[in-house]
């Protein structure tokens, strides 16, 4: 490939961390000085270990559109920023880069908190690599598109958290560099805002000049707004190519590799606190898992300690899945079936038998409330379990749908029939 | 230590800019090119220094003006008057205020250019830029304070009709001098509290020992001949005392050719030194900070 559809290019990129283990704490005052005596510069006994968060990274990406990095927690999504935005320098490789570079690692760095609003745009504004008359230029593009104009001589630290996140994003929208790089700010701010946000980035994205590399986790505006996608694992690359095809790889790979106890769930221990709910399993053809296809069948199975909330007469249990952005699907409560579970014979084993709920691919957290009949609930778990759906043939026709086409699938019934042309007229 | 370094070769291809990272390749000690085109993040940062350092006080800028006044006033009352120490040359508010607005500079520069990338880690730590604006930057806002000084110093000597003789034209070389050590010392500074937080407590204890060997409120000539040569062991000495010959006159201010050339030395090595270990560390600022 010439250089010139090239935007960026990497070879051989690694990026390694040297990480100390302390291997014993000296546990008390006196042990600690002379720890400190003996090595005055060291950091406690240690063993030091070498971790490649990015290693042999290879990649080209294209001139024009929007290119997604996906991957797991610590697949290196970070790291690889990093190095691209000239945050840090590589260990090993090389990166060429064709243009302009603006990086957004995230909104309003540079900030000050007791300066106003006006000063913070054109601070923000250089930060990001603005020349002050850029800044000037576009001062009034900046406050149209915050919305924020009477508080422009406030400073930004009595702004609510809403008015600082459109601020900053404004200043950072008025870039105009040929490749921008871009860290999961869509993640912030209302919805009306995220959908300007997602204009301006659709708006980038089709010009056919400039070049955005995005960093996110949301699979849905990942897949709205990439034409390809990059996807890490374990500081490599794992796949490249149209974003469809790898988020489908991204999704197989996360049911595969968590797969330590798959489908159980614990709540995490709060200091102070008992729960009643033990843990949640999520179980499919017969299996217990945290990842079905599409039209598969669904059973939740909840094991509880009443014994935890003596003055509990009995019990009804709700379980919400809900999307990764909190948006409810589908509420399943005992109450709805008037069930409620005796408290009085130790542990229970409450099962749900969801059938085969039309959910669409996607990721879905399980949330879980314990409550007395009619009351408030006892006990919350935002979150407890996460239920990841794989795309399905569920048409049986080749037809699949996208993440952002609904929440659920229902098949539905087409037909059609002639209508005569003069029938309304006749019939006056 | 870091075991890389980065080299950003700018080597234009048509009209597309072409940036190419590498792991292992060297830079000079100060990449000028690049400070000229962030050449307005610095004047921002500076900016900025100066408008947060007063918000939220009643007498703001004013207070550039008072500081050092009121230290000067403090110095005359227990040397003057309490002490009643007998000096010849200019009212002692003088002497004092000249000593002081040298040593203010240089304690400035060094201590918040020490302080300059901690400050900021938020920026180190998301976005590019080269990491010598910021030390710079907080640099040139002490530099502000300096001026107001300096003005408050012309209209001081306006008062007392007392005029500076023409070695008042070499000031700004003992100022390149001055800062050039603090900013040197800063950077080494700097580059080693991002690592090692002591730092930050170490250094307000050099420059309070720094201050007591250093002729402040006293003219070396003050001091017993004994311990003269502790001053002079300062480099800071030849410096503060060619100060008050600029601004005073000779009955003030000691010019000594020796100690300047000792003074000039000691903020060469001291630039350099600074400058190599900040250069060193600089790639991994972001990593560790």
């Amino acid at each position: 490939m010439s250089s010139s559809d090239l935007a960026v290019s990497a070879r051989g990129l690694g990026k390694s961390y040297v990480i100390a283990h302390k291997t014993a704490r000296p546990t008390d005052f006196r042990e600690a000085i002379v720890e400190r005596l003996r090595h005055p510069f060291g950091n406690g006994r240690q063993e030091v270990e070498t971790f490649w968060a990015l290693k042999d990274v290879d990649f080209e990406i294209k001139k024009g559109g929007i290119t997604g990095i996906i991957g797991r927690n610590g697949a290196g999504k970070s790291t690889l920023l990093k190095l691209l935005s000239r945050i840090t320098a590589p260990t090993t490789g090389t990166i060429d880069i064709y243009g302009r570079v603006a990086s957004l690692l995230e909104v309003g760095t540079g900030f000050h908190q007791e300066l106003t609003g006006r000063d913070n745009i054109f601070l923000n504004g250089s930060v990001l690599g603005m020349s002050r008359s850029e800044i000037k230029r576009k001062f009034d593009e900046i406050i149209d598109f915050s919305g924020v104009e009477k508080f422009l001589d406030t400073p930004v630290k009595r702004y609510s958290s809403g008015m600082y996140v459109r601020l900053a994003f404004a200043v950072a929208a008025t870039l105009e560099p040929e490749i921008l790089i871009v860290d999961e700010v869509l993640a912030v701010g209302d919805a009306q805002f995220q959908r300007k946000c997602i204009g301006k980035m659709k708006e980038v994205g089709s010009d056919a000049s400039r070049t955005v590399l995005l960093v996110s986790h949301n699979m849905t505006s990942i897949a709205a707004l990439a034409r390809e996608c990059l996807l890490l694992g374990q500081g490599r690359v794992v796949s490249q190519g149209p974003t469809q095809e790898v988020i489908d790889h991204y999704m197989a790979e996360f049911a595969a590799v968590d797969s330590s106890e798959p489908g159980l769930f614990v709540p995490k221990p709060e200091p102070g606190k008992t729960f009643a709910v033990q843990t949640l399993e999520i179980f499919s053809r017969g299996q217990r898992t945290d990842t079905i296809r599409m039209g598969d069948d669904l059973s939740l199975l909840l094991t509880v300690d009443p014994s935890v909330h003596p003055s509990c007469r009995s019990l009804t249990i709700g379980f919400g899945i809900e999307t990764a952005t909190g948006l409810r699907v589908v509420s399943l409560g005992s109450m709805a079936t008037s069930t409620e579970f005796p408290v009085d014979g130790g542990r229970l084993e409450i099962q749900c038998d969801a059938g085969n709920l039309p959910f669409n691919q996607g990721q879905y957290t399980i949330r879980v409330t314990l409550s007395e009949p009619n009351s408030p609930p006892i006990e919350l778990h935002e979150s407890l379990g996460i239920l990841h759906v794989l795309p399905a043939d569920v048409f049986g026709n080749g037809v699949f749908l996208h993440e952002q086409q609904g929440f659920f699938y229902w098949k539905s019934r087409w037909s059609h029939e002639f209508v005569n042309e003069y029938a309304g007229v006749e019939a006056v | 230590m870091h075991p890389t370094n980065t080299m950003l070769n700018l080597v234009s291809q048509g009209d597309i800019p072409h940036i190419r990272i590498q792991a292992d390749e060297r830079q000079p000690l100060i990449n000028f090119r690049e400070l000229v085109r962030y050449r307005e993040l610095l004047l921002t940062l500076a900016d900025r220094d100066v408008r947060v350092r007063y918000k939220q006080t009643v007498l703001g800028v004013v207070w550039v003006i008072l500081q050092p006044l009121l230290g000067s006033l403090i110095f005359a009352f227990v040397f003057g008057v309490v002490a009643r120490l007998s000096r010849p040359g200019k009212p002692y508010v003088l002497f004092a205020f000249a000593g002081l607005m040298a040593w203010n500079t240089f304690s400035a520069v060094f201590s918040r250019v020490s302080s300059s990338l901690l400050g900021n880690a938020q920026m180190i730590s998301k976005i590019y830029f080269p990491r010598l604006i910021l030390p710079l930057s907080t640099a040139a806002a002490a530099m502000i304070d300096f001026g107001v000084s300096l003005a408050m110093m012309s209209v001081m000597l306006l008062f007392f009709r007392s005029w500076p003789g023409w070695g008042v034209l070499l000031l700004p070389a003992w100022l390149i001098i001055l800062v050039t050590m603090a900013l040197g010392l800063g950077l080494l500074g700097a580059a080693l509290m991002v690592r090692y937080r002591d730092v930050a407590h170490i250094i307000p204890v050099m420059l309070q020992l720094g201050m007591f060997i250093s002729p402040v409120a006293l003219s070396t000539l003050a001091v017993p001949e004994k311990f003269r040569f502790v001053f002079w062991l300062n480099p800071l000495t030849g410096l503060l005392e060619a100060f008050r010959w600029s601004l005073l006159g000779p009955d003030d201010g000691t010019l000594s050719l020796p100690a300047l050339a000792y003074s000039i030395a000691a903020a060469a090595a001291a630039f350099w030194i600074g400058g190599t270990v900040f250069k060193q560390q600089e790639r991994s600022f972001a990593d560790v900070i």
